[in-house]
């Protein structure tokens, strides 16, 4: 699993909606998805998220619980998602799908370089260290799965 | 001494655990997804004990040749498998799980955020995505993480033109859209004994838009009669005296009727501030305001009246449409020059009939006004039903008349 990214900074109160619209939901190409994720806030951002790191204000991915946000997110190349907070669906789509998200309160600079160990429980933000929460086991263990699909495919 | 979620998940807060779900839901949008994810699974039998259901309702009937192929599939896939069906025009996800399916201390399970509405029941019922509903439908059960709660104490009657919907938006506006993140809210005191199931429907839909994980009453006698009247005899819920990360207090008369402004959902004002705001379109529904008594509620004050705009009103479920056209109220709705859509989400999502043009303006009855939600550069007001009827008779925003 890739840990590390540069910064790309978003607002707080990010929903579901604007990271991909409905009108984009009646498909199963996930092309699609990555492609138009984050248009109504900013189209030209897409391309821009390959090997990114978000950094983004407090509860992420509020509201409908389409599981196609955190698959556009994931799909549009993006390597972790750090936030203060993260709506909990999302939070749970995110490590079903194999998007590791970090519960962190950190100041975000444009294109800055993010390292970051879940299983230690830090973040590297231009260089400076700060500790993060780390998820519980069962996220680990559905995260390092590479997500909820393959953690049944083994455990079933 | 327990919350109800800690009673029903049968851990304190914090706590990790894993439970068998009693009901878990799909709709078509999630069940696409869900069913997916399960064949990726390497998955072929549903889990035993659970009762599985999938609901046609957020693109129903199907838009276009995709959605209608991928909805062809589940459908197969439901009816093969043996899951509760509900096609198109059948309803709303959780209005058909409210209609005397779910019951007090059950776990339901829905795969749509607004899964939250059934702890109107005392059930704990909450949402999740598509691959947490399919890793359901392989092993029947699910973990969560038992939730601290916050009390909502409520005390007296609404007075005037206020309704279940003001004082959701009431409270939203006062926990902000993540003030109940990771947590349980608990509706108690008096006041919630005054409420009829739909009014808690609207109270437990709106937590979510709060962040809540759940939205509960406590089953009383108004629940106990309601699913006696469905068939079903079960037994009334006692509050015990517990602690709650944060308390807030509402007396239902001082509510007044309000507004949600675009776009979020808690930033809210008193209706008379926006009065004069013209309006493209109204509308009547959802799995927030879609009941036979919306429906009935915007009969009487539309009724031997015209709307001055559009007005789309789409009821929660057939049985709301059967009850509304056997009492006469959809005539009522119909000759007031409102247009019925099927059973089912209808624009609330912007993804079918009904969507916004360009900077066009609606009035709605549903739980989100989220940025270009309803159609790209439209803009999106959020009321009671009373609210949206005043506001459709003049063509734009109206302080209900008293009723």
């Amino acid at each position: 699993m890739q840990t590390e990214g540069h910064a790309v900074c978003l607002p707080e109160d990010i929903d579901t909606d604007v990271v991909i619209a409905g009108r984009y939901l009646r498909t199963k190409d996930r092309s699609i998805w990555a492609t138009h994720v984050f248009e109504d806030l900013d189209a030209g951002l897409a391309p821009r998220l390959k090997g990114a790191v978000i950094v983004a204000g407090k509860n992420f991915g509020c509201g409908s619980s389409r599981e196609q946000a955190a698959i556009a997110i994931r799909e549009a190349g993006v390597v972790a998602v750090i936030a203060p907070s993260f709506a909990r669906i999302f939070f749970r789509n995110a490590v079903n799908v194999g998007l590791p998200l970090i519960e962190a309160d950190i100041s975000c600079t444009e294109g800055s370089p993010i390292k970051f160990n879940l299983a230690q429980g830090w973040v590297d933000v231009a260089g400076k260290r700060h500790s993060v929460s780390t998820l519980s086991p069962r996220m680990q263990e559905i995260l390092a799965a590479g997500g909820l699909v393959p953690y049944w495919r083994r455990h079933r | 001494m327990s919350s109800l979620s800690e009673r029903i998940l049968n851990a304190p807060a914090g706590e990790y655990v894993d439970r068998k779900v009693d009901r878990a839901f799909a709709c078509d949008g999630t069940g696409m997804l869900a069913l997916e994810a399960w064949k990726n699974m390497g998955a072929s039998r549903l889990a035993g004990e659970t009762e599985f259901s999938i609901f046609f309702d957020h693109i129903a009937p199907a838009n276009n040749t995709t959605a209608a192929t991928l909805q062809h599939e589940l459908r197969e896939f439901a009816k093969s498998s043996f899951m509760t069906f509900s096609d198109v025009g059948g309803g709303i996800c959780h209005q058909l799980m409210g209609e005397g399916v779910v019951l007090p201390g059950e776990i339901v399970i829905g795969a749509d955020s607004h899964s939250v509405t059934l702890g109107a029941f005392g059930a704990f019922a909450s949402g999740v995505g598509a691959t947490d509903m399919a890793a359901i439908w392989l092993t029947g059960e699910t973990w969560l993480r038992v939730p601290e709660s916050i009390g909502i104490h409520l005390e007296g009657r609404f007075a005037g033109a206020a309704e279940a919907k003001d004082l959701a938006l009431a409270y939203v506006g006062e926990l902000k859209t993540d003030g109940a993140t990771y947590q349980a809210i608990e509706f108690i005191g008096d006041g919630s004994k005054n409420l009829s199931v739909d009014e808690r429907m609207v109270l437990s839909n709106l937590s979510v838009e709060a962040g809540a994980k759940a939205g509960l009453f406590y089953a009383d006698d108004v629940t106990v009669r309601y699913l006696k009247e469905r068939g079903h005899a079960v037994k009334p819920q006692i509050p015990e005296s517990c602690t709650y990360t944060r308390d807030l207090e509402f007396d239902l008369s001082d509510i007044v009727p309000l507004i949600a402004v675009p776009h979020r959902v808690d930033t809210i004002k008193p209706v008379d501030e926006l009065a004069g705001l013209p309006l493209d379109q109204v509308f009547v529904g959802t799995c927030t305001n879609g009941r036979y008594s919306d429906l009935a509620r915007l009969a009487r004050i539309v009724r031997g009246k015209k709307v001055a705009v559009r007005t789309i009103v789409v009821p929660a479920s057939a049985a709301v449409l059967a009850q509304a056209i056997r009492t006469g109220v959809l005539a009522d709705i119909v000759d007031a020059g409102c247009t019925i859509g099927t059973p089912g989400c209808g624009p609330c999502l912007g993804a079918h009939m009904g969507v916004l043009g360009e900077e066009e303006v609606c009035l709605s009855t549903a739980n989100r006004n989220f940025k270009n939600r309803m159609g790209v550069g439209g803009e999106i007001y959020l009321s009671s039903v009373a609210t949206a009827a005043a506001s459709a008779l003049e063509g734009e925003i109206t302080v209900p008349e008293v009723a």
